[in-house]
């Protein structure tokens, strides 16, 4: 056999292969991921999809699924960018043999393109604490679920810290607080909120906006020095957060009076400026650290086998521990619909009403091996955002670490309620959706 | 042998002024039409068309209406995602206010607004040539994007900023969003899309066309035999926005269903469309299709291979697709500087003959 006719074999094989390899009896359960490894959000979306990938692995590997039942996971590449994002849904969301259980898009662009699809096809979206805020209006979109924490809860959130280091709600009047926002979607949500509780409070709110990527910040900073808030709040992501951080600490603005929002809060966005980011601040509703049961799992049954997706020395980063929390809630989405529907063939129906009912507790949290890790939820009907509850962690530089700073703040519903419901019944007016009743 | 036009004799002006003179490609072209609009349909799934069929024509009609005024008439310009966002926002403004107005109604008085602004930012072309109008249409890029981002009147002042289209019937079939079929959204741009091709084909083949044509060669020239500068720029300008205003209203309405100005209409968009129509073919009706199959497809098709084919992990596919495609586009600008197109012409030019080239 020449040289010629032997490569002609090996491409038969290679074009059959595939033929042979998607050959499957047993039924499925189908997790897609869109990731985004590709673009210049990739180092944040890295982490997020490798921590699906292993906790997916981990759970086939150590348990044989959920309840038994094999996890198919499929990922797409979106680059961060919503047109690649509507095809890789496309693809991927009638995948053989359950169709997708649940879509985690981990953009806000992409959300709002498949907020409006997955009623039509029937497909749970997951946008946790992204996407659109009135979402959580759960009324007028049964579909969608952006648990544990909106954007705008967030706010009032980190505007409550902000009122406890001066000294109490009142302390706020006549304070200068300022956002630094990703000029984007993404970005803009806080502002209505945070116009509101100036309005409220009385201090005096602006936002300076950055656009994509956020590279260049010089003016922003310019002004920030010219003007001197007290506070500054960032709603960034990707290289932007890591700049801000730089700039902050060349005109010496304080990095304990810096909050970012739970995206701007993560290794690669503190590492890079090196010392100057100590006592950074973001939000987070969750803990960060590798040291938790489950890591040790995940170390134990993927990594020791070979099937990390990423570093093992990454384990238990911000990040990370985000994407675990999302595809961990997820995944105790689609258990808790086998439990109510009393099938192990669940289809993505049935996964909605199991992120209805999903209520993963303190005592489910130590089982599965994420003590303390984050708060235990309670998804009801009417309330698709959950507890709402963010806390505030800080960098420390010397040792590498983020730390809690704060407690749990219990969002203040009297300002967000009513713009989640204006927002979401505009909504509902625009696209004839019928508010459907919660009894 | 197949494609020869021996024995094809014209007997009248009107038959020698056919758009198609040459048997073979009226048959061709028909069968195309023919496979598009009666075919497709019944096979078309929602695959098909929300990620391949429809953003495919949506840019083969912004590449169509970039190339009447880079091709045809010698302006650059960079301000093609400008130009869409000023169709997209028109339509969500147009369809806001008049709900009962035919959509078709609303899209084309989209591109007519569209062309109103293309006809102010084309002014600067009286003046000024060449790469620094390229730069004058940059600054329409970015004042209209960060005109629909600051005013919150264009986005209806919701809270993100974001545009999204309300559902749409047309003649009491959804065309917009998701409740509606791949079929209807597939035939409702197909059927724009193949109306304006037709209409760009005659404009280009005529005195407006030619006047176009002789402003690009030599604009000097042009006006020495009697072109007028002002008439024959602001056409194009007006025209081509036409095309990018209708092709925006589609792409935001039909394909994409909810927009953020900074994310769909950005500069990226602009060089899109260009290099769609650079590698398709500049000043050719056929190169915008095959520009903005290359562009739109490519990838796709690549992606679907490594991941669907080879089982790459897709992350890696991300990467190499990007290589590939840039090395792809060198390859064939090496191989035809004049785009597609040409090589389409070469290759039709070679089946004459074929198969005895001696």
């Amino acid at each position: 056999m020449n040289l010629r006719k032997l490569t002609g074999v090996a491409v038969a094989a290679v074009l059959a292969l595939p033929m042979f390899a998607s050959h499957a009896n047993a039924y499925e359960l189908v997790i897609p991921t869109l990731d985004y490894r590709t673009g210049p959000y990739a180092p944040n979306g890295i982490p997020l999809a490798n921590a699906y990938s292993d906790y997916i692995n981990l759970l086939n590997e150590r348990d044989g699924g959920i309840e038994g039942v094999k996890i198919k996971h499929v990922d797409c590449e979106t680059g961060y960018n919503t047109k690649k994002g509507v095809e890789c849904y496309e693809n991927i969301k009638n995948t053989a043999p359950s169709r997708a259980l649940a879509v985690q898009p981990f953009s806000t662009g992409i959300t709002y393109q498949l907020i409006p699809k997955s009623s039509v096809d029937e497909i749970p979206i997951f946008s946790m604490g992204y996407g659109r805020t009135s979402a959580a209006n759960g009324k007028v979109f049964p579909w969608v679920f952006n648990f544990p924490a909106t954007y705008w809860s967030q706010a009032t959130a980190l505007v409550q810290y902000i009122a406890d280091q001066e000294g109490g709600m009142a302390s706020l009047k006549g304070k200068k607080i300022y956002l630094v926002y990703h000029n984007s979607a993404y970005g803009k949500e806080p502002i209505r909120t945070l116009e509101a509780l100036a309005e409220k409070y009385g201090f005096e709110y602006r936002g300076l906006p950055v656009d994509h990527p956020g590279q260049e910040q010089k003016a922003t900073w310019l002004q920030i020095r010219k003007e001197r808030p007290d506070w500054v709040l960032m709603w960034g992501w990707g290289v932007m957060n890591q700049v801000a951080i730089k700039e902050a600490a060349s005109i010496r603005f304080p990095m304990d009076r810096f909050i970012g929002v739970w995206w701007s809060g993560s290794e690669n966005d503190v590492l890079p400026a090196g010392e100057a980011a100590d006592g950074y601040l973001s939000g987070t509703f969750h803990a960060a650290g590798g040291d938790f049961a489950l890591h040790d799992d995940i170390r134990k049954y993927v990594y020791d086998k070979g099937m990390g997706a990423g570093d093992r020395d990454r384990i238990g980063e911000v990040l990370y521990n985000r994407g675990l929390v999302a595809v961990m809630w997820t995944v105790e989405a689609i258990r808790n619909a086998m439990k109510i529907h009393g099938t192990k063939e669940v289809t993505p129906a049935m996964v909605r009403d199991g992120f209805e009912s999903l209520e993963v507790d303190e005592a489910r949290l130590a089982e599965l091996g994420l003590k303390d890790f984050t708060y235990g939820i309670k998804i009801t009907c009417e309330n698709h955002e959950g507890p709402g509850r963010v806390a505030v962690q800080q960098w420390d530089a010397k040792a590498k670490k983020w730390s809690m700073a704060s407690k749990f703040y219990e969002p203040l519903r009297e300002i967000t309620a009513p713009l989640i419901e204006a927002d979401s019944m505009a909504y509902a007016k625009e696209n004839n959706v019928t508010p459907r009743t919660c009894s | 042998m197949f494609y020869r036009e021996n024995g094809q004799f014209k007997s009248s002006y009107s038959a020698d002024q056919a758009i198609f003179p040459i048997a073979q490609d009226r048959v061709f072209v028909i069968g195309i039409l023919l496979i598009a609009f009666c075919g497709v349909p019944f096979v078309i799934n929602e695959y098909w068309a929300n990620a391949i069929l429809v953003p495919l024509l949506v840019y083969a009609l912004a590449g169509l209406g970039l190339n009447i005024l880079t091709g045809y008439c010698g302006q650059v310009s960079l301000g093609t995602g400008a130009f869409m966002a000023v169709g997209a926002y028109a339509s969500f403004k147009l369809v806001g206010f008049f709900p009962e107005v035919n959509y078709l109604i609303l899209i084309f008085v989209s591109g007519l607004v569209t062309a109103a602004v293309g006809v102010v930012f084309g002014l600067p072309s009286l003046r000024i040539k060449g790469f620094y109008l390229a730069v004058a249409t940059l600054a329409a890029q970015f004042f209209l994007i960060w005109l629909f981002n600051k005013v919150g009147w264009f986005y209806d002042h919701s809270p993100t900023g974001m545009i999204t289209v309300r559902p749409i019937d047309f003649f009491g079939v959804r065309v917009t969003g998701p409740e509606a079929t791949p079929a209807a959204k597939y035939l409702f741009t197909l059927t724009i899309i193949a109306t304006l091709t037709l209409t760009a084909k005659n404009i280009v083949r005529g005195r407006v066309g030619r006047s176009w044509m002789a402003i690009r060669d030599m604009d000097i020239a042009a006006e020495l035999i009697g072109i007028k500068p002002l008439q024959a720029k602001l056409s194009a300008f007006a025209v081509s926005s036409f095309y990018i205003g209708v092709a925006g209203a589609l792409y935001f309405g039909v394909y994409l269903g909810s927009a953020e100005p900074l994310e769909a209409f950005d500069i990226n968009q602009s060089f899109y469309v260009l290099f769609i129509i650079i590698i398709g073919g500049l000043g050719s009706i056929l190169g915008a299709f095959l520009g903005a199959a290359f562009i739109v497809l490519l990838p796709v098709l690549m992606k679907n291979l490594m991941v669907g084919g080879f089982g790459v992990a897709s992350g890696t596919a991300g990467h190499v697709e990007i290589l590939l495609l840039g090395a792809l586009i060198i390859f064939f600008l090496i191989v035809e500087p004049h785009g597609l197109a040409r090589l389409w012409q070469i290759a039709k030019e070679k089946l004459r003959l074929w198969p005895f080239p001696h």
